[in-house]
């Protein structure tokens, strides 16, 4: 299990909604420490790929204008109950992570 | 002294690209690395630098069938949630520009072919700016903007 996403995959028909939130600080590389004031490094989600049944439907490139703790939703056809969606995401700093869930 | 020679060459290329890009549309890099984050498109200041690092030309055609849904006052810029979506056929790739942010692209969505154009996120904005999204089809690039006010700013806090 994974710590750092939520994720809820819900499927209407044929068509699977994927809902997911992932922690993250999406630390912009903009800001400043209020007490040493220097610059926070940037830290940010780069690359998030979702996966169903091992066949990828999303891959998105973030920037650090994505809002802290992101969160993502999107749509895919060809869905049924029970079916795998893996969510994995990588940062700039090289840490990632990834879930797998069944489709509801 | 070849560190200088690294700059020049950057600054050569990046003074150049500008002017070759009208006329371009021939080669385009993105396709060949297809995987790779579009550093150069994410690190632009600008809208057009963007465009050209994703889809190598700034011109983009209006369309009125991209929906942004994105709240017409932001009370807090850090989070404010948008929504993309079209009926638009074979949609490859969906992308969200905040105009007035630092480096104003905030994502790129490549989508398969089963993937429905429609995608929600949440996006921290500086200050009031339009929301641009463009949307890829085929070896068209479609836009459309929405203004969203800020009262609060994301950035710096």
């Amino acid at each position: 299990m994974s710590d750092t996403i939520k994720i809820r995959a819900t499927v209407n028909g044929d068509i699977c909604t994927v809902k997911s939130l992932i922690k993250h600080p999406m630390e912009t590389g903009q800001r400043k420490d209020k007490k040493t004031g220097k610059i926070i490094p940037a830290h940010f989600i780069q690359e998030v790929n979702c996966e169903h049944n091992g066949k990828n439907v999303l891959n998105a490139d973030w920037g650090v204008a994505i809002s802290k703790n992101p969160y993502l939703s999107f749509e895919f056809t060809g869905a049924k109950p029970g079916d795998k969606v893996t969510l994995s995401w990588s940062d700039n700093k090289g840490e990632k992570d990834s879930i797998t869930t069944q489709i509801s | 002294m070849n560190t200088k020679r690294r700059t020049f060459l950057k600054g050569t290329l990046a003074g150049s690209a500008v002017a070759v890009a009208v006329g371009a549309g021939l080669l385009n890099p993105r396709q060949a690395l297809a995987a790779t984050w579009p550093k150069s498109a994410f690190d632009s200041k600008d809208v057009a630098g963007a465009l050209q690092g994703l889809f190598n030309t700034d011109l983009t055609i209006p369309s009125a069938d991209i929906d942004i849904r994105a709240p017409d006052i932001a009370e807090n810029g850090a989070v404010v949630p948008v929504t993309i979506s079209t009926k638009m056929k074979g949609v490859s790739s969906v992308s969200l520009i905040v105009e007035k942010n630092p480096n104003p692209l905030a994502a790129v969505f490549n989508l398969a072919s089963n993937t429905l154009p429609d995608v929600s996120t949440r996006v921290k904005m500086g200050k009031t700016s339009n929301v641009i999204a463009i949307v890829k089809v085929g070896d068209k690039t479609y836009s459309a903007r929405k203004e969203v006010k800020v009262t609060i700013g994301g950035c710096g806090g």
